[in-house]
């Protein structure tokens, strides 16, 4: 083999072993998933299950709150994700596209708020949505981690790239400011508006910091908490767990190669962190 | 009609309703809490107790509480090694992806990037999984080659071992992404310059990507720095902060202060440490940064 030859090899054998590395933890748990409670811990552990059943997503299912973790958190994540771009849309054409005194102020405060993570808050927030009867009401998830400052840079970011000329021209013809930013705005933020919107799903979908703090009912609990209530408890029913853990996972996967290009993109842009 | 000036138009009405939302949201959400917070810190708070102004008590306690200390050089211990070992790992990677002249390099990328799709709770299921002391597959496959099994997540010292090994597992790709960014900003002339000049790959690397690699390195490095700090789902599935206090963070003691002991003064208290911590590291990291390209 030449140098050339060899060093490629390497390179993809090594690139094979990370990804093995990467990847046999999650087929490990989604295929033990499919295992029938008896196989999943008998002697010699099988890789493939021998029995594939679906017996663990039935009972799991049928058991308990199951289906109304899964729907709540369905519910949240997809009315966040509306609020979450139009909001952030708005915010980001503002400071794009308008001249107004204290503009650079309001990005500059935005942003700092970065600094200022939820988990060093969370005790005063829950204080603020107790005093405003948002306890317990998927409400107080959906509406308090809306609006983001990775949303509004990212839409800013965006926004002040596009021609000023058009915006001018439809003011020229009278067009109202809501008019323009609805009717012409938006529709030019395809690209942005569905970063956003992905990005959005997925932290929302992933999240559990936020229904910790504000939800105790059990019954309006989020998929993520569900699962942190089962791992928590002193017998584990592992067989259960992992059909719940793999339901957990699979939308964000759809998600996830359905629109892959905008996570890289999106990523790469703003180094975009929830 | 009003004045243009780069193409900007003058109002103040249209943008302030445009940005009402977020404003009333960042507001609420925010800043008051965090206006709050501050204030809390300096009483004893809690639902059921009624709230008394206690100066700078808290603070005092803090400073003698030996649990605090724990999970503060606990914090420190995780932060650290998170941080370092993410930085190397996702640059390996991102070296061995950048280029765009292999086929399937996309593959890859996308295949490293799956860990970072996951929920932190969904992460630390599967580990707890894998790495169970009588049923985990690891000590499953330990014992087969005819080792013993290894307490991955009850032993003082590996407890926090496996949570960086696991936190790394899970947020590697997502930085990958970031680098490979970086790394294709730079331009290729460069490169080929370099190789006109005759330079070996190693003195490649350490003269044109690192410097040129180095804003986006702060990014990781400061990005990984926050996360490790704030880090609480993939400990609080694990491990719960076990055993004894071995992986307990700052943020678990502050959950556990403010909702199961009902302090929330004194927790509040734990929080603006934690807040001072968190700008004096990011703050530290971006002087030492500036203060390196002052150098060159």
């Amino acid at each position: 083999m030449s140098k050339r030859k060899v060093s490629v090899f390497l390179h993809y054998a090594i690139l094979i072993v990370l990804s093995l590395v990467t990847l046999l933890p999650v087929l490990w748990v989604v295929l033990s998933s499919f295992k029938p409670q008896s196989e999943l811990f008998r002697v010699p552990l099988t890789f493939i299950p021998k029995a594939w059943t679906l017996e663990n997503y039935l009972s799991s299912l049928a058991a308990g709150n199951f289906p109304v973790y899964f729907s709540n958190t369905v519910f949240v994540a997809v009315v966040s994700t509306f609020i979450t771009v139009l909001i952030n849309l708005m915010a980001g054409y503002a400071l794009a596209k308008y001249i107004f005194t204290g503009r650079d102020l309001i990005f500059t405060i935005m942003i700092a708020t970065l600094m200022i993570p939820l988990q060093v808050i969370m005790i005063p927030i829950f204080l603020q949505l107790k005093g405003l009867g948002m306890l317990n009401s998927l409400w107080g998830i959906i509406i308090p981690p809306a609006a983001t400052p990775t949303g509004v840079f990212l839409a800013r970011q965006y926004l002040v790239n596009l021609p000023d000329s058009l915006i001018e021209a439809a003011r020229i013809d009278g067009a109202r400011e809501h008019t323009i930013f609805f009717r012409l705005i938006v529709p030019m933020s395809k690209p942005i508006v569905a970063t956003l919107a992905i990005f959005s799903f997925m932290w929302r979908w992933n999240d559990y910091l936020w229904p910790l703090i504000v939800i105790t009912d059990n019954r309006r609990q989020t998929i993520q908490q569900a699962l942190a209530n089962f791992v928590g408890q002193l017998q584990i029913n592992w067989s259960n767990l992992l059909a719940m853990t793999t339901i957990a996972i699979i939308p964000v996967i759809i998600v996830f190669l359905a629109f892959q290009r905008f996570f890289f993109s999106g990523i790469a842009a703003g180094s975009v962190k929830g | 009609m009003k004045s243009h000036s780069k193409g900007n138009f003058h109002q103040t009405a249209a943008p302030l309703l445009f940005l009402l939302p977020n404003i009333l949201i960042f507001g609420t959400f925010i800043i008051i809490p965090a206006i709050q917070g501050l204030r809390m810190s300096f009483t004893e708070w809690g639902v059921f107790t009624p709230v008394r102004f206690i100066g700078l008590d808290n603070f005092k306690e803090l400073i003698a509480d030996e649990v605090f200390w724990k999970t503060f050089s606990n914090t420190l211990v995780y932060s650290f090694f998170t941080v370092s070992l993410i930085m190397v790992y996702s640059l390996a990677l991102a070296l061995l992806l950048y280029r765009n002249t292999l086929k399937g390099e996309k593959l890859f990328r996308s295949l490293f990037y799956i860990p970072s799709l996951l929920s932190m709770i969904t992460v630390g299921i599967a580990w707890r999984f894998i790495l169970g002391d009588e049923m985990g597959i690891i000590n499953y496959l330990l014992r087969q080659s005819g080792g013993e099994g290894v307490r991955w997540l009850t032993d003082t010292t590996l407890s926090m071992v496996s949570i960086i090994g696991v936190s790394i597992w899970a947020q590697a790709g997502y930085y990958m992404v970031v680098l490979i960014a970086g790394l294709q900003a730079i331009p290729t002339e460069l490169y080929e310059a370099s190789r006109i000049d005759g330079a070996s790959p190693p003195k490649t690397f350490f003269f044109i990507t690192m410097p040129l690699l180095k804003s986006t390195l702060l990014v990781v490095m400061v990005l990984a720095t926050i996360a490790s700090f704030k880090a609480y789902e993939l400990i609080s599935v694990m491990t719960k902060g076990g055993p004894g206090y071995a992986t307990k963070l700052i943020v678990q003691q502050v959950y556990q202060v403010a909702f199961l002991e009902d302090r929330m003064g004194y927790a509040s208290a734990m929080s603006i440490a934690l807040m001072l911590i968190i700008a004096l590291f990011t703050l530290l990291q971006f002087k030492l940064n500036g203060k390196e390209q002052d150098h060159e």
